[in-house]
Parts: structure tokens; C-alpha cells; sequence
């Protein structure tokens, strides 16, 4: 039986991989901005895991709300084994162009909320020796690109803040993990027609999540040949990606 | 839960939408803009075009997939209207729990269960679907939630239990689960060598078992029309099973093959290799290859090529049964158009009193053929002519070209159906019976 943290429980891909924990014997504690929708997927998991489900919901934009909500989840819990941070926003690359008050707005919530709450988390682990702690990053955050560098800007931030937390933690008994999904059809991505063979259901990355655990992975690409891809738009030579429409 | 363009799982007739809507949670329904028309889909297993609107919205209700609440004391489960017949066997069957009533594939959605009323093997001893549906909701255009019970709201009961989505939008359901005491089953086959000998056979099994199905080789003509294999199986008792077999990793049909791998030659092997294979009298099985024997062979609808293919299930008085049904094989047989999955069963008399509900007493028979264009029509046509002078009904859920004639001749509660259509739903097959 395993304690699980959540922060941002009613987005697909966590919903998703909270379903495969608890199949597996799994104990909850879920945070999240929709009240219903978390009082929804609580009761839902209740009956998967047929333990008690505790969720609060809350704006996680408010960062000196963290620690209090990092001591709740531990309370409730006795001790979190495992903590998924999967909460952010997909802004509109557009708008923020022209607002520098949406484009701090999109980097507050997207990296420094996460960066706070995986800062607390690690420091909590170290103290107690064990723990894994799994962020939702994206390929997004891999390269710069006209499309949405302010999204990968902030999911590129949270993976180098991750690489560095990993190095720090390494051989104290704490597993820190990125996950770098490619496209995934969820809510998040509605506005986007979804065909072709590089969408992915949610499921399919959660599955890969629970793996990425029992494995010990440290960053992961889904599905796995996003890996593939990013290494080679990583290997654009600059002065010829600043031309292309991606 | 993908959001390209779904289908049905005959493959047929095309269909384009104009607009998809995925549900996310059962709180909010979002309308397409006017005048456009709208219809739940659920997981797209109905064979024909009941779950297509041509040129309307789509309602996708995968995205309604939560549990809301369970006691493993009585067996009462309530679950929104999207989740799956697997999910909920992945819960309940550890917990001592199972179906009351279950279809042949266990991918289908509770509300998509409602809307066809679908029945199982076990209909000549529990009814359909919708006989174990305590409750549900209906979420209506206008907005109005009508909380739906065989007492409360009984009317709209009637209408929404095999109302083919047309009567508003599923949220949830809450069904009656039977117990079990292990997830295997008591299996029993027997093969029969004419139809004469399945009737004799059926009546003693049903008395047996309370599940009961039999495969017909269609392709067998004159004194072997109707040969088949019998197949009978209960729920273990306490203490009889095995060990848990290992798990089946399901194979997946690739791609669809220009054209249907099912044709004539493969029928009549197929079938004459299945009729004479050697199969334990009786024997313990897992519940899954029992009941759902096809959902580990995923996209199997694909090896029926591009046109795709039609299901043709009818239901047969049992007064006229006899005679109809050697008049359909032998048309069949002698149009060289065969089937693979041909299944014949006995309806019993409970039904659930859905206004258009398909299971009535008497024999059903359901059977497959690929899209062969005009031969096919014709073909189907000719066994619509036998069940209508038999008096009988064909299953709106596997149909996609009955006629409106022959829809309002088997279902003649229609229009007291239609009068609790919801003014913003429609659906490709309902435009089609009412002729516009």
C-alpha cells in the first residue's frame, strides 16, 4: 500500500495514472483547483482502492499556501511515499506575446508553483531518506519554438530545476522523476485537431508513469518515441531552426 | 476517448459529423450551436448507424468514466453513464460481484447498455439490461435532470431503457449486481446435428443452466440445416476453480484489408472446422472467454474489409419459430452469403417494458455477413420478409437498412416513443425509419 500525493488530481494524464495506483493498492491525497470535479474523481478512486480518499482544493498559484498543504497531505497520509505533480496550463502563445503580465502569469503557474512544491517535497524526502517524486515536464521544454516558448520556457525550466534536484538527491534514497509526454489528447489540448499517429490517450501515459516508478527511471520520454524525435530536432543546427515554422 | 471521427462498428454506412463534443464530467452538457442536432456516443459497438448522426453533433460520453458509489454488501452499484462493462468487472468480479445481464462484448458503456437494452445469454432466466437497472438519470437539452426509476419518472423509463439515446443524455446509472463465489464458470458443449435436435436439446439445457447459446453453421444445407454446437455454463459453486490463468494479451487486427477477409470459402471452412473440432463435454473456464469469446481479438470488425459489414439479429415468436428459422437458413445456404458467427438463442417472457426495447419472447438469431452491396441488401431484405410474417422484430442496435415500414411493423409503440424525444437529439438511424 502506497501513499500518494497529487497536485493537480483532475487533470487527465493524473486522473489516469491515479486509476493504475490504486488498482495496485494505493492510499490518496489529491489537490486541485474544480471542487466538483475533484469531489468526483475522489470518490471515484475511493471505491478503485476501496480506501479512504482525502482531496482539498486549491489554487496553487498561492506558493506560501505550499507548506501547509505539504503538512496536511503528510498528516492525512502518515508519510507521503510518493508525490505526482501534475498540475499547469496550457496558455495562448499568442496572447502572451503581447502581455508580459500573461506570460509571468503562465511561468508563475507552470514552473515556479512547481518549483516550490518539488523544493518542499525533496527537502522532505531527504529528511526521511526515501521517496519518489514525479513531475509532469513536457517535450515542449526540450527546444524554443514560435509556437509556445512561453509554455516550453516554463516546462524547460522545471526540467533543468529537476536534472539538478535529481544530482543533489542522488544515492539518499529519493527518486526524482520528469515525465516529458508528447501530444496527448486531454481537455488541455481540446482546441487542437487531433489525428495522426503522435497523439496519445492519457492512459497510455500513465501507464508509462507507473513504470517509469517500478523501473527507477530518471527522465522519460511518451510515448517512448518522442525520445527519438526531440534528439533529433535537438540536433537542428540553430541558424537553420530559427527559420522553421514548428 | 479519441476525438477523431468515430464510427460504428459495422463499418457502415459512412458517417461524417459535423461536430464532436467530448463529455468530461456530468455536471455540464455542452450543446452544439443551433439547429444542429445531437446524439450520445458511447464506445461505438453498436453494429449499424443507432449511435452515427450524418451531419449532426456527436455527444462522446467515454469522457464520463467515474464510479460514484459501490456496497459490497448489497451489490448495488453506481457508476456515470460512460463507464465500461470491463471497468466494472475489473471491480466487482474480486469483490464476489458480476453482471446481472451481460452482453457478448464486455466494451460497451453502461449508458450504450440502457439505450439498446442489450441482453446476454442468460435472457430466458434474467431479461435485459434494463430489467437490473434500478435507476438513472436523464439530462434533458432544456437542462431539466429527471431522476428515473421503474416507479419515479416511470414513463421516462420506458422510453430512455432501449431508447436508443434519442430521449436526452445518460449521466448515470445505478444497476443490481448478482453475486458469484469465483470468477470461473461450470461450461457445457454439445453438438447437434439439425435444428429439430437443438429444439429438444435447449429445452432441457435451459432448465439446467442459466446461461445458454448456441453457434449454427450456416453454410450446412438439407438434412444438416440448423447443425450446430450447444453451449451452456453457470457460475462455479464455492470451492470449485483453478488457479488464475495466466493473462491473455489480446491480439489486434492491424488494418483493414481492401477487401473482406470473410467470403464465401472462408465461411464454409471456417465453419465446417468449427462444427467437427474436438471440445471438452464439460469443463471449468474463465468467465471472459465464456462470455466475451471475440474481445481478446481487438478490431476483429476490421476483417471485414473497407465496405464493412452488417449484423442481422431477429427475434422470432416461438409459435412461428420453428418454421421461419429453417426458411432463413436455407435462404442463407442457398445465397452462398454465410455467416461465421451465427448464434441462435431462446428470449424468455420477462422483459424490462422499454417502449422499443428488442428483447420479446421467442428465438433470436444473429448473424454477420460482409458488405456485398445489392446481394447483401436483397439478401437481408428476404429474411426482413420471413420475420415479418413470423411476426417477429429486428434489433435496431446491429441494424443499418431496415426499412421504415418494416421498423414500424416490429416496433409498434413507436409512436408513443417518439413523443419523449428530446427536441435537440436525433440520430442517423432514427432520421432513416421515419423516412427523412
Amino acid at each position: 500500500m502506497r501513499n500518494i500525493l497529487i497536485i493537480g488530481a483532475t487533470s487527465a494524464i493524473a486522473e489516469a495514472t491515479a486509476r493504475r495506483f490504486a488498482a495496485g493498492g494505493a492510499r490518496f491525497h489529491l489537490v486541485g483547483r474544480n471542487a466538483e470535479r475533484l469531489a468526483a474523481i475522489a470518490r471515484d478512486l475511493e471505491i478503485r482502492s476501496g480506501q479512504p480518499v482525502v482531496s482539498e482544493s486549491l489554487d496553487l498559484d498561492h506558493l506560501e499556501q505550499h507548506p501547509a498543504l505539504l503538512e496536511r497531505a503528510e498528516q492525512a497520509l502518515g508519510g507521503i511515499d510518493v508525490a505526482l505533480i501534475a498540475h499547469g496550463t496550457l496558455p495562448d502563445q499568442n496572447a502572451c506575446q503581447q502581455s508580459v503580465e500573461k506570460t509571468l502569469a503562465a511561468i508563475h503557474t507552470n514552473a515556479l508553483s512547481v518549483i516550490s512544491l518539488a523544493t518542499l517535497l525533496a527537502n522532505a524526502f531527504e529528511r526521511r531518506g526515501r521517496g519518489t517524486l514525479i513531475v509532469i515536464g513536457s517535450v515542449a521544454g526540450d527546444r524554443g519554438r514560435q509556437s509556445n516558448y512561453v509554455y516550453g520556457a516554463a516546462k524547460g525550466m522545471v526540467g533543468l530545476f529537476l536534472q539538478g534536484l535529481r544530482n543533489r538527491l542522488s544515492g539518499k534514497g529519493v527518486q526524482v522523476i520528469t515525465i516529458k509526454p508528447g501530444f496527448v489528447d486531454t481537455p488541455m489540448t481540446a482546441a487542437f485537431e487531433k489525428k495522426g499517429l503522435l497523439w496519445a490517450q492519457p492512459d497510455r501515459i500513465a501507464q508509462g508513469i507507473v513504470a517509469a516508478v517500478e523501473r527507477g527511471r530518471d527522465e522519460v520520454y511518451l510515448p517512448w518515441f518522442w525520445r527519438w524525435i526531440m534528439r533529433v530536432i535537438l540536433h537542428i543546427p540553430e541558424r537553420l531552426f530559427k527559420r522553421l515554422k514548428l | 476517448m479519441s476525438t477523431t471521427a468515430p464510427g460504428s462498428w459495422g463499418r457502415y454506412p459512412p458517417s461524417r459529423p459535423r461536430q464532436i463534443l467530448p463529455c468530461r464530467d456530468i455536471q455540464t452538457l455542452a450543446l452544439p450551436a443551433e439547429p444542429q442536432s445531437c446524439l450520445p456516443f458511447g464506445n461505438g459497438r453498436s453494429y449499424g448507424d443507432v449511435c452515427l448522426n450524418d451531419g449532426g453533433a456527436l455527444l462522446l460520453t467515454r469522457g464520463l468514466d467515474r464510479f460514484i458509489a459501490f456496497d459490497p454488501a448489497t451489490g448495488i452499484l453506481r457508476a456515470e453513464a460512460g463507464v465500461l462493462l470491463a471497468d466494472i468487472l475489473a471491480l466487482i468480479v474480486p469483490r464476489g460481484w458480476f453482471l446481472s445481464v451481460t452482453p457478448g462484448t464486455q466494451f460497451v458503456t453502461l449508458g450504450g447498455a440502457i439505450a439498446n437494452d442489450v441482453h446476454g445469454k442468460n435472457h430466458h432466466l434474467a431479461g435485459s439490461f434494463g430489467c437490473h437497472t434500478r435507476a438513472f438519470e436523464l439530462l434533458r437539452s432544456d437542462g431539466e435532470r429527471l431522476t428515473c426509476t421503474p416507479e419515479r419518472n416511470a414513463d421516462w423509463f420506458r422510453a430512455t431503457v432501449g431508447g436508443l439515446g434519442l430521449t436526452g443524455l445518460i449521466t448515470w446509472v445505478e444497476i443490481q449486481l448478482q453475486r458469484i463465489a469465483n470468477p470461473w464458470i461450470v461450461a457445457e458443449n454439445r453438438r447437434f446435428a439439425n435444428l429439430d435436435q437443438f429444439l429438444a436439446l435447449n429445452a432441457d439445457y435451459e432448465a439446467r443452466y442459466p446461461y445458454t447459446v448456441s453457434w449454427i453453421d450456416c453454410a450446412a444445407r438439407g438434412r444438416a440445416l440448423g447443425r450446430g454446437i450447444y453451449m451452456a455454463g453457470m457460475h462455479a459453486p464455492p470451492g470449485l476453480m483453478k488457479p488464475p490463468p495466466p493473462e491473455r494479451r489480446a491480439l489486434t487486427v492491424p488494418f483493414v484489408p481492401p477487401v473482406s477477409l470473410v467470403n464465401n470459402l472462408s465461411v464454409r471452412w471456417f465453419n465446417r472446422l468449427y462444427y467437427h473440432l474436438p471440445r471438452p463435454a464439460r469443463g471449468l473456464t474463465p468467465y471472459q472467454p465464456f462470455f466475451y469469446p471475440l474481445d481478446n481479438l481487438l478490431e476483429w470488425n476490421r476483417l471485414y474489409g473497407r465496405r464493412g459489414f452488417f449484423q442481422y439479429q431477429c427475434v422470432i415468436p416461438p409459435a412461428a419459430a420453428r418454421e421461419a428459422l429453417r426458411e432463413m437458413l436455407a435462404r442463407i445456404a442457398a445465397s452462398g452469403q454465410g455467416s461465421m458467427l451465427a448464434v441462435l438463442k431462446r428470449f424468455g417472457d420477462q422483459t424490462s417494458g422499454g417502449l422499443l426495447s428488442f428483447p420479446r419472447p421467442g428465438f433470436t438469431l444473429a448473424l454477420d455477413f460482409p458488405n456485398l452491396g445489392a446481394r447483401t441488401f436483397a439478401l437481408l431484405e428476404s429474411l426482413d420478409e420471413v420475420t415479418r410474417q413470423a411476426g417477429g422484430a429486428v434489433y435496431p442496435a446491429k441494424d443499418a437498412r431496415m426499412s421504415g415500414d418494416s421498423f414500424r411493423r416490429y416496433f409498434p409503440r413507436w409512436a408513443e416513443f417518439s413523443r419523449f424525444i428530446d427536441p435537440r437529439f436525433s440520430s442517423s438511424f432514427w432520421r432513416r425509419v421515419m423516412g427523412n
